[in-house]
């Protein structure tokens, strides 16, 4: 899959996180959290998994953590990256599974 | 033994905080909602975030009910499709009309669970009615498929369909409450009432809770974690009540120990009618944890 345009997803209240999702070439992640020492490497691998799972390849990721469970950032990574992608109600449930 | 579907609690799909901490509170069955509550943009969102949090959060024995578009919409077959992989417990049908809008969304659900090499009819159903054809062919949706575990009143857009508005007697949902508690019974599943939404005014809603039962209904969608108490409280059998079940088989063993073929306890004949009520109470009881079959009372 590939971004094609910059997309966002999740708000800042807490307990989610804001994905912002654009082009960018290989997969790098700017993330700002405030349980960034505790949390910061494991939040990043859920956010690079999610993404190497659809095949991201290319993509520069803002994430804004407010407390986030892992399910929590899965899944507003996939809705950017979605959103990113131009995908609308076309999913590969057996890529998203 | 009977499943409690006492409260049936709605959290909106896209918000995360909620998904994880409703269960904390104690309603029997949790209805993530993707519908209404969920703004147009934000369908997708919340579809990922319930998918995701379904397969992860463990809710112990609360029941998950999930809340989908209806497939007159661009995000029903989606939901559903994410939903049965979720392996949530029950998908939820809004604005049930037809038993043709059941086996719709079922025929969907089992295209999914055949894909995905799940055991068919392990995603159950239940839909709402919401409207006066819907509470019309109430028994006609009540028995369209084994998958329902129960048919639930929507009375906010069952009111505007039918030109009145919610008054606090409930008199204008009387005939779709009884219509639909009815059905449930002839088909032998689960009636839920629908909610009620000032939270601040408990006295109109206990009155709401002591009417249903009367009625005959399981349970109640509720809107506030605030609810869940009354409902659980009026819906549970209490002790006078787990006494006199208690009575009523007592007086029967007795009565078939001696070989009598008549049963009476103070005096008053007991027939099949109160014995089944009985057992329903202790089922309930049992169910609700505050009664053990062979131990007696849980304090």
């Amino acid at each position: 899959m590939r971004i094609i345009k910059r997309a966002i997803a999740g708000t800042m209240e807490s307990s989610d996180i804001q994905i912002v999702v654009e082009a960018g070439q290989g997969i790098e992640i700017e993330l700002k959290s405030s349980v960034e020492k505790q949390f910061g490497n494991q939040i990043r691998k859920v956010i690079r998994e999610t993404l190497e799972h659809l095949d991201i390849k290319d993509v520069k990721v803002i994430a804004v953590d407010k407390g986030a469970l892992d399910c929590t950032i899965r899944a507003r990574v996939l809705t950017a990256a979605y959103r990113g992608a131009d995908i609308k109600e076309d999913y590969n449930w057996e890529v998203i599974n | 033994m009977d499943r409690l579907r006492r409260t049936m609690m709605f959290v909106p799909g896209n918000n995360p905080g909620m998904l994880r901490d409703a269960y904390i509170y104690g309603a029997d069955c949790l209805m993530f909602d993707l519908e209404d509550s969920v703004a147009l943009a934000e369908k997708d969102a919340a579809r990922f975030l319930v998918y995701n949090a379904v397969k992860t959060v463990d809710y112990g024995n609360t029941e998950i009910v999930v809340r989908i578009n209806g497939l007159d919409t661009p995000y029903g077959k989606n939901d559903i499709e994410a939903m049965v992989r979720s392996e949530v417990d029950v998908i939820r049908l809004p604005k049930t009309e037809t038993k043709e809008d059941v086996l719709e969304v079922e025929a969907i659900i089992e295209e999914v669970e055949k894909k995905i090499g799940k055991e068919l009819g392990t995603t159950k159903m239940m839909a709402a009615i919401e409207g006066p054809l819907g509470v019309f062919n109430a028994y006609d949706i009540a028995t369209s498929s084994s998958r329902l575990i129960g048919i639930a009143l929507g009375a906010e857009d069952f009111v505007t369909n039918m030109k009145t508005k919610r008054y606090l007697d409930g008199m204008e949902l009387f005939t779709a409450r009884s219509q639909i508690v009815l059905a449930a019974r002839a088909a032998g599943i689960y009636a839920l009432d629908t909610v009620f939404s000032d939270v601040d005014n408990e006295e109109g809603f206990r009155k709401e809770i002591e009417f249903i039962k009367q009625l005959g209904f399981d349970g109640k969608s509720i809107i506030n974690p605030r609810q869940i108490g009354p409902v659980n409280e009026i819906y549970t059998p209490n002790d006078k009540e787990i006494k006199k079940a208690l009575d009523v088989k007592r007086a029967i063993k007795e009565a078939a120990d001696k070989g009598s073929g008549v049963i009476s306890l103070n005096g008053k004949m007991i027939d099949k009618p109160i014995v089944d009520r009985a057992d329903r109470v202790l089922h309930l009881a049992m169910a609700a944890g505050i009664y053990k079959e062979e131990s007696g009372y849980e304090e």
